[in-house]
């Protein structure tokens, strides 16, 4: 008997020792699906923008890293559920998400936009180039009242759990027929297949969509920012998690400092996203 | 445990019900004429109809319904001769292509079903038939089939069972099922379990009541 003992106090001993080099590891989750803030290559790496930051602020804040894969619907849950300890999604800083989780400082920002395929009657819409919705102007409240006549009984495509879905629900823009998805792949498909008039997602989302798949998706209306579109995107933390969201916040100011932030945001975005 | 939550979503969950309900029954409705369809033609001893009817619930049987779902909603989609055919005006609601992917699923199953139990009636039965000078047609459907169906309501029982919760894969095409307006609640309030719990307690509820309608035809038909 005692042999076996030994055998399962030194296997339990080695799942305790695995188990705490796991728990010096920062696990930080994000879908790789939403290029380019976050995807895949070919052979199934994960890539993007948020990638690369976060092997950037891992190594200001001096701690290994580990990247987790989730899909987006259930992004939040599994922070709450500690599947991992951050999140780094392109995930907006809102106020309905900040009821379950904290956010660090924003790293990165981007506007969104609608958009369809070339030739609908939507393209074209007679709005400013982009309407800021935390305190609407004029200008802003008219284009919001040209974009409500304009989509009136018409079929938009959002991710599902987005920012963009949010300000469909919201009404701002009336009553549009909202489609939600699983994944920002899926309403792309359906944009070009022409089952959506419209889609919302981050402007960079399509244009980078357009570029790779050569259809001729474009972008219509104005781009929106603030309001139920957040405060830019930052790192999601579980809120009892205080220490570690420090960490992200030290770290990013770092990277920000020294330029890192801004020079990833270009290499991925084209142009400096950073905030 | 969020209480409150679970209360509050009970009666969105319920709506969304009604779509779930309307999914599992159009698709049933139909699946079951194609299934008797394909059964027939499974019985037919020309070989190449039977080798259709038996390619058919092959097909539909060995590949997963969420595939088959995929492929008649993204799939199809992508095609460009279909987007200007006249299937688009079909294929362009996901309310049909959810229905077409669980009638042809379910019936290649229902079909397989309905086969065995047609070929479960005893040789015996519709040679009585003959000799009291009933005419083919008569003996196929007034007693072959009413057998066929008896015979059936055990397996099809669990059948519809399945197409129940296959039905939850229908908010992967957009359709706000009772899953579907379950992860609606969950991506606003960030509570899977409360909101999962009360689902399932949904479905389960469903699940009993179609149990016990089975048995209940089961006895009553019953000889």
């Amino acid at each position: 008997m005692n042999i076996f003992k030994k055998i399962i106090f030194s296997v339990l001993l080695s799942l305790l020792v695995v188990g705490n080099v796991n728990a010096d590891k920062i696990r930080i989750g994000t879908e790789g699906a939403y290029p380019p803030w976050n995807s895949k290559d070919e052979s199934g790496k994960l890539i993007g923008f948020e990638v690369e930051l976060a092997w950037t602020l891992c190594r200001y804040i001096g701690q290994q890293c580990t990247i987790v894969e989730q899909d987006w619907d259930g992004m939040i849950p599994a922070l709450i559920m500690r599947k991992f300890d951050a999140i780094m999604a392109g995930m907006s800083i809102t106020a309905e998400r900040q009821k379950a989780i904290s956010f660090s400082q924003g790293y990165a920002d981007e506007v969104a936009s609608l958009a369809v395929m070339k030739g609908s009657n939507l393209e074209g819409l007679d709005t400013p180039a982009g309407i800021n919705l935390t305190k609407p102007n004029a200008a802003a409240k008219k284009a919001l009242k040209t974009l409500t006549s304009a989509l009136a009984g018409k079929t938009v495509c959002v991710q599902t759990a987005t920012i963009h879905q949010n300000f469909l629900d919201s009404g701002d823009v009336g009553k549009v027929n909202v489609r939600t998805y699983k994944t920002q792949d899926e309403v792309n498909l359906d944009l070009a297949s022409g089952r959506c008039d419209a889609a919302l997602a981050a402007a960079v989302a399509f244009s980078d969509y357009a570029e790779k798949s050569g259809k001729p998706v474009v972008l219509t209306g104005p781009t929106f920012s603030g309001g139920a579109f957040g405060n830019g995107v930052g790192v999601g933390i579980r809120k009892d998690d205080t220490e570690l969201l420090k960490k992200f916040n030290a770290a990013i100011d770092k990277a920000r400092k020294n330029g890192d932030i801004s020079r990833i945001a270009t290499k991925w975005f084209g142009f400096d996203a950073s905030m | 445990m969020d209480f409150d939550l679970m209360i509050n979503s009970f009666p969105k969950l319920l709506n969304a019900t009604i779509v779930t309900l309307k999914l599992l029954s159009v698709s049933l409705i139909i699946g079951l004429f194609i299934g008797l369809f394909f059964a027939v033609l499974r019985l037919n001893k020309n070989i190449f109809i039977n080798k259709f009817a038996y390619g058919y619930s092959y097909i539909f049987r060995g590949t997963p319904l969420l595939v088959q779902i995929f492929i008649i909603y993204f799939g199809l989609g992508q095609i460009e001769s279909v987007r200007s055919s006249f299937l688009w005006v079909v294929l362009k609601e996901p309310y049909w292509c959810a229905i077409i992917a669980f009638a042809l699923n379910t019936g290649a199953y229902t079909s397989e079903i309905l086969r065995s139990a047609f070929q479960t009636i005893k040789p015996g039965i519709i040679e009585a038939g003959k000799s009291l000078g009933i005419s083919k047609k008569e003996i196929f459907y007034k007693i072959q089939i009413p057998i066929a169906i008896r015979q059936s309501l055990p397996a099809y029982g669990n059948e519809i069972i399945l197409m129940l919760k296959g039905t939850s894969l229908a908010s992967t095409v957009t359709l706000m099922d009772l899953t579907g307006v379950a992860k609606y609640i969950i991506s606003t309030t960030f509570k899977p379990i409360e909101v999962f719990i009360v689902a399932g307690g949904i479905y389960l509820f469903i699940t009993f009541l179609i149990h016990n309608l089975i048995g209940f035809l089961e006895k009553k038909y019953n000889y």
